[in-house]
């Protein structure tokens, strides 16, 4: 009786041992299994040059998936920064092509939009205390209309000409176009750079200070955080700034690797952002918003898009393949993960 | 003569259960008879909520018997247990209600959810159904209001009311009264006497409060280390039963307040708008127990003093300087500290989230001062402080990284505890701190505040008189008239407390 008793107990803890190793290494197994795959079918997708530009595809989508993040960890929910990013791309394309402004004066605006944004959900959503995703949602609207407004509906290139016949005169200038087409060492494509500072630095804000700690006590029962001292409000309206200027470096970036001001080329961020930070929750278990978590999924977003696109896999299967993966992997991390802990 | 050559509603045979290193439980004989009202006693971690969640089909035993109507049965799940006519009504009763329906909708939500009633239903049917399930208890609610307008007591007998108004044979109430003031603690229980033994339902009653376990219960059983300790049947020596539960607690000293200087006072307090002027002082190395029913406005009082609420009007004194929080964070950097109720709410982050762990939830409100100049985590200070307080509340868990979730109800507490002793308070404000909290931790946790030493005021609200006067080195009763300071040793028993809290002394003072 006590042996079968104590066996009972040994093989359930065996299991949650199991389980939980399961659901942390869970994202991992499915992006090694991808990698794997990819590199069989394809060899020429282990080459160097190929893993570049897997990373140099998802620094638009990391960037704004991290602004995601931020205002995830801090209770909050940003539908807008896809049309932020939109927002960003047409302002600094307006700024060079018909002010002729140079590059560090267009970068200072964008970024200053995107905070203005930010600033805009904040009183949204703790002034006149609309939900977030009610308020984001509005904001979603209001600054994917706004962008098209300025250039009429089209989309802005160097000599685009006027209704009233005017040429526009400037241009993107050189310097601004190597933040998206530069290399460093010729080797390291300056959008992966810069990713390379702006996610360590915020995964040093988010999991190791004082502020970062707030933000998650906040998200995590913002009465409670109140009473313990926080400054509720301004942590929350900081986050959607953070968000904000975080979608407005992925519009500089986009602008600077395209080159011109296209109206469409908003088109998915938003939905491959929510993809990165939602499988973030996954890796290691977190089930929170992480800054890991979410490169971790913004890469896997990548691989698997330059996975298919090396095989050829037809353009209008890819977003069916996409969300397969991630509802699949969401699935396997919190089935299992609830396993081990219940 | 009740249950006696009936068979049992509920039986169970040396059940056992694992948790990790814990022998939650380790071999519990029990058996309920048909009408009976057996209380479950037994200190934190004795094993009365991993018996409770068995017999509700949340957790299945490593071993032992079950039978229900003398038939061995498996309680698979929740549902199973409720086909079997067992139901709990849980502490927490806002996880079973549902906050923007109505309390109409409400009382007959399972009725509705489990296919019971027709597919279309009238706002009528529902209502008629409601005020039979709300009727077969004495219960007189506002039946079209949203539940969520209740107060949390009403909210409480709503849950109950639910869960009786199917085919109950065994109802296990678990912490019933916790929010409940005398009063309504007095009503519930008149309900389960009358109504509930009378149609042979049996209770299985989890509470701290003796006050709940002398109204109400024909037997008392106590665990202890997840085995049998004793068995009392009525009239139950309690004095014994705690005893069993806890072994013998050393009797800690009363100090004499009033030779300390003042430390805090009030001048013409006002609240609210229309409430009465309070006035009262705190001395510094003293326990000042808050005393008064429920809607006196307790909570405010201690909000309002941590610059969570304004006050209209009157002054406050700190120290000889006037105080005038407008934050919490300007109370706590002034030293004055305030453990809210209802820690779920109050206290703690959601499971699973950064900083939900023990060291992290003492460590948030001193962090400003804790962090360094770049404003990088204290991680050393957070946890030598969890240690700390670890060993000197007694927390039981496996270390300063535990999650909170999984401590029972008393370490969970004395976390909060810990958390607003980390650093020292001039005035250390506690609201409810023994809600869910058995005998053995809030002595722990009443030492811990007795050794706070001579710089700080303690000021603990409570509408429990037992706690009260455990606690106490001086009694504020608060009434709708104000406050009135008494001396502990004016006090002679609960009773004589609960008299001087009535309202109906309002007029006469």
């Amino acid at each position: 009786m006590i042996a079968t008793a104590s066996g009972a107990a040994l093989q359930r803890r065996f299991r949650e041992r199991c389980g939980q190793a399961w659901g942390e290494a869970a994202i991992f197994i499915v992006l090694a299994g991808l990698v794997v795959l990819f590199s069989l079918l394809q060899p020429a997708f282990l080459h160097v040059a190929n893993l570049f530009q897997i990373l140099q595809s998802v620094t638009v989508t990391a960037l704004l998936a991290l602004g995601i993040t931020v205002s995830l960890a801090v209770g909050g929910f940003d539908l807008s920064v896809g049309s932020t990013a939109a927002l960003a791309l047409m302002v600094a394309s307006y700024a060079q092509v018909v002010w002729g402004w140079g590059a560090p004066a267009t970068v200072l605006l964008v970024l200053a939009t995107g905070a203005v944004v930010g600033g805009f959900n904040a009183v949204l959503t703790i002034v006149c205390r609309i939900p977030d995703l009610l308020a984001t949602l509005g904001t979603l609207f209001l600054v994917g209309g706004l962008q098209l407004i300025p250039s009429a509906g089209r989309s802005i290139a160097p000599g685009m000409s006027f209704d009233d016949g005017s040429v526009a005169q400037g241009f993107f200038s050189r310097s601004f176009l190597e933040l998206g087409r530069g290399r460093l060492w010729h080797v390291v494509p300056m959008p992966v750079v810069i990713l390379l500072v702006i996610a360590p630095s915020l995964w040093v804000l988010l999991e190791l200070t004082r502020w970062g700690r707030v933000v998650y006590a906040v998200g995590g029962n913002e009465r409670a955080a109140h009473l313990a001292g926080a400054a509720t409000r301004r942590t929350r309206a900081l986050a959607y700034v953070l968000s904000g200027v975080l979608a407005s470096l992925g519009g500089i970036l986009l602008a600077a690797r395209v080159g011109r001001g296209d109206i469409t080329s908003g088109g998915s961020l938003l939905q491959d952002g929510f993809a990165a930070a939602l499988i973030g929750y996954a890796v290691f278990n977190l089930r929170r918003p992480n800054v890991l978590g979410t490169l971790v999924g913004a890469v896997l977003v990548g691989v698997l898009l330059n996975g298919l696109t090396m095989l050829n896999a037809p353009y209008y299967a890819q977003d069916f393949i996409k969300g397969a993966v991630l509802v699949g992997a969401l699935a396997l991390t919190y089935r299992i993960g609830r396993d081990a802990t219940s | 003569m009740k249950g006696r050559g009936q068979v049992a509603v509920l039986e169970v045979r040396g059940l056992a259960r694992r948790f990790g290193a814990t022998q939650a439980l380790d071999g519990v004989d029990l058996a309920i008879a048909p009408g009976e009202v057996v209380a479950l006693m037994g200190a934190n971690g004795a094993g009365k909520s991993t018996l409770v969640k068995i017999i509700c089909g949340a957790v299945q035993p490593d071993r032992g018997h079950i039978l229900v109507g003398g038939q061995e049965r498996r309680i698979a799940g929740p549902a199973a247990a409720r086909t079997l006519g067992i139901v709990a009504v849980h502490q927490a009763t806002d996880a079973a209600n549902v906050g923007t329906l109505s309390v109409a909708e409400n009382l007959v939500l399972d009725a509705i959810c489990g296919g019971r009633l027709p597919r279309f239903l009238s706002r009528r049917r529902i209502r008629r159904e409601a005020a039979r399930v709300a009727g077969a208890l004495d219960l007189t609610l506002p039946l079209d209001a949203p539940l969520s307008s209740l107060s949390l007591a009403d909210r409480q007998l709503v849950a109950i009311a639910r869960a009786l108004a199917g085919e109950a044979r065994l109802l296990i109430l678990d912490e019933p009264t916790a929010s409940l003031s005398e009063a309504e603690a007095g009503h519930l229980f008149g309900i389960v006497r009358r109504r509930l033994s009378a149609r042979g339902v049996a209770t299985l009653l989890v509470s701290h409060r003796t006050a709940d376990l002398q109204r109400a219960a024909d037997r008392a059983v106590v665990l202890r280390d997840g085995r049998v300790a004793a068995c009392f049947a009525r009239p139950i020596d309690f004095p014994a039963a705690l005893a069993a539960m806890v072994g013998t607690l050393p009797a800690s000293s009363r100090r004499d307040s009033t030779r300390q200087g003042m430390l805090f006072a009030a001048d013409r307090l006002q609240l609210r708008a229309g409430g009465p002027g309070l006035d009262f002082a705190l001395h510094a190395n003293e326990i000042a127990v808050l005393f008064g029913a429920l809607g006196t406005g307790k909570s405010r009082l201690l909000a309002t003093l941590f610059g969570a609420c304004r006050p209209v009007g009157g002054a406050m004194m700190l120290q000889g300087r006037s105080w005038r929080p407008r934050h919490p964070a300007d109370a706590i950097a002034g030293g004055v500290f305030l453990a809210a109720e209802d820690r779920w709410r109050t206290s703690f982050s959601a499971p699973g989230t950064l900083g939900a762990d023990i060291a992290g939830t003492i460590g948030l409100p001193h962090l400003p001062r804790w962090a360094g100049r770049l404003g990088l985590l204290p991680a050393r200070r957070q946890s030598e402080s969890a240690l700390h307080a670890i060993r000197r509340l007694g927390i039981v868990c496996t270390g300063p990284g535990d999650r909170i979730e999984r401590l029972s109800g008393g370490n969970q507490q004395k976390v909060v505890v810990a958390r607003w002793t980390a650093e020292q308070a001039r005035l250390l404000l506690l609201d409810e701190p023994f809600a869910g909290v058995d005998v053995r931790a809030r002595h722990d946790i009443v030492a811990s505040l007795r050794a706070l030493g001579d710089a700080t005021a303690v000021l603990l609200a409570t509408s429990d008189a037992e706690e009260a006067l455990e606690a106490a080195d001086r009694i504020l009763v608060i009434r709708h008239d104000g406050v009135h300071a008494i001396a502990r040793s004016e006090i002679a028993d609960g009773a004589a407390l609960l008299s001087l809290a009535d309202p109906a002394q309002d007029r006469a003072a």
